[in-house]
């Protein structure tokens, strides 16, 4: 009897799963603080919590979300610009609607 | 996820194809510089989303897949030094050398660690006083600055025993070095989000100026990138190229003051070897002599046998941006994620491994389906 799952499948499903694993080097993922002890926090996202270094971002306040590589946040989001973005993306759409 | 899932909205990416393609007239060439927007171009289908005159080309911005030969032939001839252990980015575990990789030194009896932070490295470190600890420090702008840090700490808390392997590169040099080379037309560059978070955009100013190439800065989700080519092709159309940034809630025209200051505190440029391209003037960061008992390359002496490239491999056509994975003969033949010739099969970031993951003609095909019924 041939098995249920091929191997063929069975490679797939690590190589895909090893991606999402894979520590990308550009990738930065937005996680929010959580709490700040010196040059260090704790960072959350989707539930998992990272103890993160904000060294580079010493200007980061619990509450904030920043973008997180490789351990460190490089970068605090601009709330008031994501929104603005959004609302930006909004529009666009609603004016190619039109169009 | 905030920030993230608003930004994967598929009405609205379709109503932005729209419009993109309500506004292209005449067939340009894009190139993304960043892997991590390659990855992202092909897992969302968004070569299939944009119109048939906005082509787009995946450019050298992939770190593990520029690194010359030689360091990495370096980096495992530093592994068989005694009382050594090697600390490493995962991506670079099973990048061919000329005669191994550190996963194969590894396999053979190296002491090799694969570590997500430099934090991590220094930790290694400090638990292992006896042990020499040397960083493989791949990266771009984005991860320089936590090298930095890494050597920083280490210095002040008096951890002797960390060592960098400097590989770590420069964005804007090499844009510059592949405008001069000229080898492929470019209309527009899609610019790194996550080295301009660190450098800000005021570093592409030479590009619209120097150049007539529009280079507007993205984010890295779907709508991101959308807005971005939306922007490009708005630009190009006008005949009004300039550095415009995409990824406003990430980037800062002036960058981030502080990780910029780390860099220059512990780095200064020099030329450095990319893969495909040869050495670059000041594309590169060398550690200064005020903190060269970390610099691995000062340190420690290794004997390198002569580089041998892999036979047929075009990785380096492909961080050029001359041609494409599909155009290589060992592409999804030879050369698979699971047997990689060439890095930029084997990286997270590395064009064909996005090709290969996500490329495949059935899949363009179902995408393209997919979305032209929105």
């Amino acid at each position: 009897m041939p098995p249920i799952i091929s191997n063929k499948t069975i490679k797939l499903y690590c190589l895909t799963s090893l991606a999402k694993i894979a520590k990308v080097m550009c990738l930065a993922i937005p996680m929010r603080i959580a709490s700040i002890e010196g040059d260090e926090a704790e960072a959350e996202v989707g539930g998992v919590v990272r103890r993160v270094s904000i060294a580079l971002t010493p200007e980061a306040k619990v509450g904030e979300y920043v973008l997180l590589h490789t351990g460190y946040a490089i970068g605090v989001i601009d709330e008031a610009e994501a929104k603005e973005t959004l609302k930006l993306l909004e529009e666009i759409a609603s004016f190619s609607e039109v169009s | 996820m905030k920030f993230l899932d608003e930004y994967q909205n598929s009405e609205l990416a379709t109503k932005l194809a729209h419009r993109i393609a309500n506004h292209s007239t005449k067939p340009i060439r894009l190139m993304e510089f960043c892997g991590g927007h390659t990855h992202a171009i092909m897992r969302h289908g968004i070569r299939q989303l944009v119109p048939k005159t906005v082509e787009m080309r995946a450019g050298p911005g992939c770190p593990v897949c520029v690194t010359a030969t030689i360091d990495l032939d370096k980096a495992i001839a530093l592994a068989w030094l005694p009382n050594v252990i090697i600390t490493t980015f995962g991506d670079m575990m099973r990048v061919p050398g000329s005669y191994s990789s550190l996963q194969r030194a590894k396999a053979e009896g190296a002491d090799v660690k694969v570590v997500y932070s430099t934090m991590d490295a220094v930790e290694i470190a400090r638990e292992n006083p006896e042990k020499s600890v040397i960083f493989i420090g791949i990266g771009f702008e984005t991860t320089a600055p936590t090298i930095a840090a890494s050597i920083i700490t280490a210095q002040q808390e008096g951890i002797e025993n960390f060592h960098v392997l400097s590989c770590l590169k420069l964005t804007p040099p090499v844009m510059k070095t592949l405008l001069d080379l000229g080898e492929v037309k470019l209309d527009g560059i899609i610019g790194p989000g996550h080295v301009s978070v660190i450098i800000g955009s005021r570093p592409y100013e030479f590009i619209p100026a120097d150049y007539g190439v529009a280079c507007v800065i993205s984010g890295f989700e779907p709508l991101d990138i959308l807005l971005c080519v939306d922007k490009l092709v708005e630009q190009i159309e006008a005949g009004q190229p300039k550095v415009e940034i995409a990824y406003r809630r990430g980037v800062k025209p002036q960058g981030n003051r502080k990780a910029l200051e780390l860099m220059e505190e512990v780095f200064q440029s020099d030329g450095a070897n990319w893969r495909g391209i040869g050495i670059v003037p000041q594309s590169g960061l060398k550690i200064k002599q005020k903190y060269e008992h970390f610099d691995a390359d000062k340190v420690f002496r290794v004997g390198l046998k002569p580089v041998r490239e892999p036979k047929g491999c075009r990785c380096g056509d492909i961080l050029r941006g001359v041609a494409t994975p599909l155009e290589c003969k060992l592409f999804g033949k030879v050369c698979t994620p699971e047997k990689p010739v060439g890095p930029c099969m084997v990286s997270s970031e590395g064009a064909c491994a996005a090709y290969y993951q996500y490329g495949s003609p059935k899949n363009s095909e179902r995408l393209g389906k997919l979305w032209s019924k929105l």
